[in-house]
């Protein structure tokens, strides 16, 4: 093996130029995927904090007697899906909305009399989360004999959740797209240097070599020129969130989100996808020439 | 058409044909060389030459006929074995056919680590080998800093460090003035002292005229006896 590694590297060494191109091609298709991977990283972090706060609120009629009020209690904590009830009364509330509208306190005040309902403010568990749970328990809470109405930001979960679907597709469809597109140049850059290498491949076959004894050295530089590609698409990305990373750390900071980078597991899985797809590249290559 | 029939025979040809869509390449060949025979394949240019010996290392395959060397059976050989085939020859060209990015030392080396030969014995077998061609000085030269028979003499050190059974030599000296030539021939010749079985195709009726060998002679793609040299 490390007669084929050197001979890898010296190749590598003598074709900087089309070699340089195939790193730089894996390093921009790694750096755009990896990008779009770590904004997705940390959509669905902040998607996952958010559903984390998700509560449902439960407003009751008018006048609704304390057994009315305890019976509903009970009710509530029967359905499945519900961390936590908490009740709030209308004078708790008036007093939370005054507490909430220093500014505008006068106006509480001047209000003959207290025109919010008593609700109950429903916590609900993680795996309870969904768009389509939130709803269904949203309506077996409507259905509640002294529930006026259930409000729980339907609509605003929905449009993140389709958005949120949007992006996970189209990350698919640029991810498989930049992969062709990374395989089919590594693999026209590698057919390009065996091209510029044909008259010492026959030669190399003339004295006896077996195609294993051609492929390897390849094999080895598309190796070695996924993992440099990878790399230094991985470095370019960590330098960038390095620079911006903190502004929006700075943003988001209101809603307890923190922007991480990717672990070192999944920097070594990006690089090793970098390899594959080179060495694909070559595979592909390699079949193609050494058949003719 | 010239036959032999040694059943002892390292290359034994029968009734080989080799076209080139309608252009007939080769006719009818059939030939057998024995071991240790130094055979000389005469006739001018575009007779078949190179064709026949292209045929024996499997460079293109035979159109009809059957081929076999040292018992292989090339009509048979599958893709896998042809470099296990070729290892039984070492070829000289008249073009040298050197990798010009690499060394004298690193061209030489090639047949063995191909092979899959160890570094100390293949350094020891490659300075050997270029000692033997008088090219021992000029190890890490690159092919196109050597003039035409220095280029011949790395490529005879090349064919023959392999210790093949079989040498081929393509218009070994087509490219070379006299005295190179006469230095490339002394080499064959002494190869072939040690036990090698060497077939030389040439135009060259000169270099003929001073070697003891059997001569057979191409025309328009036949085989026949020359009647005189």
């Amino acid at each position: 093996m490390t007669f084929y590694t050197r001979h890898a590297i010296k190749d590598i060494l003598e074709n900087r130029f089309l070699n340089a191109v195939t790193i730089i091609t894996i390093a921009l298709s790694v750096l755009i995927i990896s990008a779009f991977g770590l904004f997705f990283l940390n959509a669905q972090d902040m998607f996952n904090a958010w559903k984390k706060g998700v509560r449902i609120m439960v407003y009751l009629v008018p006048e609704t007697s304390e057994a009315q009020r305890l019976d509903t209690h009970d009710r509530l904590r029967t359905i499945a899906g519900i961390r936590h009830i908490r009740f709030i009364s209308k004078d708790d509330a008036l007093n939370l909305m005054r507490e909430r509208m220093r500014r505008q306190r006068s106006l509480l005040d001047n209000l003959r009399e207290n025109p919010l309902p008593d609700a109950f403010e429903v916590t609900l568990l993680t795996d309870a989360d969904a768009p389509e749970k939130i709803e269904f328990l949203a309506q077996r809470i409507e259905g509640l004999s002294s529930v006026a109405e259930v409000e729980y930001g339907q609509q605003w979960i929905e449009r993140f959740a389709y958005f949120f679907n949007l992006f996970t597709l189209a990350g698919y469809g640029m991810g498989a797209m930049f992969f062709t597109a990374t395989v089919f140049i590594a693999a026209n850059t590698i057919r390009l240097m065996l091209y510029s290498r044909r008259e010492e491949i026959h030669i190399m076959r003339l004295v006896g070599a077996t195609d294993n004894f051609i492929r390897i050295p390849f094999y080895l530089e598309g190796l070695i020129q996924g993992f440099s590609g990878g790399l230094i698409g991985l470095l370019v990305l960590y330098g960038i969130f390095s620079a911006l990373g903190s502004r929006f750390e700075q943003t988001l900071s209101v809603e307890m989100v923190t922007i991480r980078f990717f672990s070192v597991g999944i920097c070594a899985a990006i690089v090793a996808c970098g390899m594959a797809t080179s060495l694909l590249g070559c595979v592909f290559s390699l079949k193609q020439f050494l058949k003719a | 058409m010239t036959s032999m029939t040694d059943k002892s025979a390292l290359i034994r040809m029968f009734h080989v044909h080799k076209r080139y869509g309608a252009k007939q390449a080769l006719v009818d060949a059939t030939v057998d060389v024995a071991k240790n025979e130094f055979l000389f394949i005469s006739g001018p240019s575009g007779a078949g030459k190179s064709t026949l010996l292209k045929l024996l290392y499997l460079a293109e395959p035979a159109s009809e006929g059957q081929i076999l060397v040292d018992g292989m059976n090339l009509s048979r050989i599958p893709r896998h074995r042809i470099p296990l085939l070729r290892r039984k020859f070492g070829i000289i060209f008249q073009d040298y056919k050197l990798i010009s990015t690499r060394t004298v030392y690193e061209n030489v080396a090639l047949v063995l680590e191909a092979r899959g030969k160890k570094r100390s014995l293949i350094e020891k077998k490659v300075k050997s080998m270029l000692r033997v061609v008088g090219m021992e000085d000029r190890l890490t030269a690159y092919p196109p800093s050597l003039s035409g028979g220095e280029q011949q003499r790395v490529a005879v050190a090349r064919a023959v460090a392999g210790d093949p059974k079989i040498i081929l030599a393509d218009e070994p000296t087509g490219s070379l003035d006299d005295e190179s030539a006469a230095i490339i021939f002394q080499l064959l010749n002494r190869f072939h002292s040690h036990g090698a079985t060497v077939v030389v195709a040439t135009h060259d009726k000169s270099l003929i005229k001073n070697a003891s060998g059997r001569v057979l002679q191409i025309r328009q793609g036949r085989l026949e006896m020359p009647p005189d040299i």
